[in-house]
């Protein structure tokens, strides 16, 4: 639906994106993600035909952005990052004047209207003034703006920015909900956002992808082993020894400790799955098992792995200071 | 054709929801009644002792067109000079600077559209600054006998001239974020326009007929006295073409650096 081919805009001699290549498929969801200056804004532009490209090409539902630049807005929706409203008009002056300009059929006009103003929840407030409205409100207006023609092609630049955590959730939901007929591309720098909305993440830093894969592969491959969580309640023994011992285990680090019971990260080679071989060595030494876990790498940690230069190998581990002798007053021995 | 209008409708809007539509009207109004006051008066004086002439078998009355209506029209001329860079002052910049171009030009409208769009808006508030002087005319009819050839022609003459100084403005206005500065810019650019006959009067006869010819407010005169002239017709033409011409480079160049 979206096809970007080697796409690199320059501002004079500052290069904003550099060789961007991607697709969106039909109905999918695509995170577009990087840190503030990475380019996204500069992505999304060229794709709603906002500004050319220096080189390479956008392609929006078979149609060229930069040949065809009509026909590709046509079935292009875009939510900029500020709502582009005019002050001076109500809700419902602007968005007939947005269908106008987008090329809603008269006939249809005002079912669409009231279509997309209930869809966006925004009904209430038609009448007021753009000037006088709240920042979700805001936010939601341009949503309707930008679903009013009932595009395929929807680009949305950081949709949920200054809402508040209630209306972040229903934007989600709401763009969640649009996908059915739509397909979007959201950039955001709020990492949650993107593992709870999209099937696919871009991530963009300094102009260039670093990634692109869904949020639950980008976990797993940047992960050269597999990690598991282990909590165990071993009284005032160290597990360490004994858990390093397991065959398969590569690295047991102790992650947190206190009161007897505690944790360890254990790195196992891949496609080795240790669980059962741990939980039987725990249980034989007669320790509590309290908790047995994979660990995944959250995507905080990712994208701090691809876009600082240090490589993406080490994810910092939460630093905990090892306690040899860690046992306070109160420790319950239950297996001993 | 429906996006232009859609455009122009929204820019006609734009202007009567802010203040601005209201201060330049109501402006031209108090300077053209201001104008046609003394205008009258001095005429009344003028026609009082050319029949005092007249009764001495002298002379003929004297002509409404050329004393009192001629003179009007070139007022308004310069008033327009004075008020249309505020009326085109905010229309690509303020657009730039909310943001809301990003609508414009991510919409299915050409560049065209939107720029003739928000040139017949601001052409058709200038209209509306026009009408606002009609009664001061119509009233003249009322008591006198006026051609009215030469006041239409006169109007034409003033919307042509105004919608060159509009299409001016609107290309100032898409080069700059700021208001202010496009306003400069148009007035300073308009009063160049205006002065660069006079200095012709020192100049060799071939540089004193060029700089004539591209004096804006030269070919107006012809108009007030009421013949079209298609030199004047072209110049204005052209004008306002080369304006929306330089306004649609400046929007395009815009685009590609950013």
């Amino acid at each position: 639906m979206i096809e970007v081919q080697h796409l690199t805009k320059r501002y004079g001699r500052v290069t904003a994106v550099d060789d961007i290549s991607f697709r969106v498929e039909r109905g999918e969801i695509l995170g577009f993600l990087g840190p503030n200056g990475a380019g996204k804004t500069t992505t999304m532009r060229v794709i709603t035909g906002f500004m050319p490209a220096t080189e390479g090409r956008a392609i929006v539902a078979g149609f060229d952005v930069f040949d065809q630049p009509v026909e590709a807005k046509r079935r292009t929706g875009y939510l900029p990052e500020t709502p582009p409203l005019y002050p001076e008009m109500t809700i419902r002056e602007y968005l007939s004047f947005v269908a106008r300009i987008k090329g809603v059929p008269t006939a249809e006009r005002k079912s669409r209207l009231q279509q997309v103003m209930e869809r966006t929840r925004i009904a209430d407030v038609a009448d007021r003034h753009c000037s006088k409205l709240s920042k979700g409100y805001r936010q939601r207006v341009g949503l309707a703006q930008a679903i009013l023609h009932n595009p395929d092609v929807l680009v949305l630049d950081e949709p949920t920015a200054g809402l508040d955590p209630k209306q972040i959730i229903e934007t989600r939901e709401l763009i969640k909900e649009l996908a059915g007929d739509h397909t979007i591309i959201l950039s955001t720098h709020i990492l949650p956002e993107v593992s709870q909305t999209c099937q696919r993440v871009v991530i963009i830093n300094k102009g260039r992808v670093v990634a692109i894969d869904t949020p639950g592969n980008l976990t797993a491959r940047l992960r050269g082993s597999e990690t598991l969580y282990v909590q165990v309640d071993a009284g005032a023994q160290d597990a360490t020894s004994v858990l390093q011992r397991v065959p398969g285990v590569t690295r047991v680090t102790t992650s947190d400790r206190h009161d007897g019971i505690a944790g360890y990260e254990v790195d196992s080679r891949q496609g080795h799955d240790v669980r059962r071989e741990l939980a039987r060595t725990v249980v034989s030494n007669n320790w509590g098992l309290l908790e047995l876990r994979p660990m995944r790498m959250s995507l905080e940690e990712i994208f701090l792995s691809l876009t600082t230069e240090e490589s993406a190998e080490t994810p910092e581990a939460p630093e905990t200071p090892e306690a040899p002798e860690a046992p306070g007053p109160e420790t319950e021995a239950v297996n001993e | 054709m429906s996006n232009i209008l859609a455009i122009a409708g929204k820019e006609l809007r734009a202007y009567f929801a802010s203040p601005i539509a209201w201060v330049t009207i109501g402006l031209f109004g108090l300077l053209i009644g201001g104008f046609y006051v003394t205008g009258l008066a001095f005429f009344l004086q003028q026609s009082m002792q050319m029949e005092q002439f007249a009764a001495a078998g002298q002379s003929q009355p004297i002509n409404v067109n050329q004393y009192l209506i001629r003179p009007l029209f070139l007022n308004m001329s310069v008033i327009a000079l004075f008020v249309l860079p505020m009326v085109t002052m905010r229309t690509y910049s303020e657009e730039k600077r909310s943001g809301t171009i990003e609508l414009l030009l991510t919409s299915p409208v050409t560049d065209f559209q939107i720029i003739v769009g928000k040139f017949l808006g601001a052409v058709a508030l200038y209209i509306v600054m026009l009408l606002v002087t009609v009664p001061h005319v119509a009233f003249l009819f009322w008591y006198g006998q006026p051609e009215w050839q030469s006041v239409v022609t006169g109007y034409l003459g003033l919307l042509l001239m105004g919608s060159a100084f509009i299409s001016l403005g609107l290309f100032l206005s898409s080069t700059t974020k700021n208001q202010i500065v496009a306003g400069m810019l148009t007035f300073a650019v308009l009063l160049l326009l205006w002065i660069v006959s006079w200095f012709g009067d020192s100049a060799p006869p071939t540089v004193a007929s060029v700089l004539r010819y591209l004096s804006i407010t030269e070919h107006f005169d012809d108009f007030a006295k009421g013949i079209i002239d298609t030199t004047h017709l072209v110049y204005y033409l052209s004008f306002i073409a080369l304006g929306l011409f330089l306004t649609l480079k400046s929007v395009d160049t815009e685009r590609w650096s950013g």
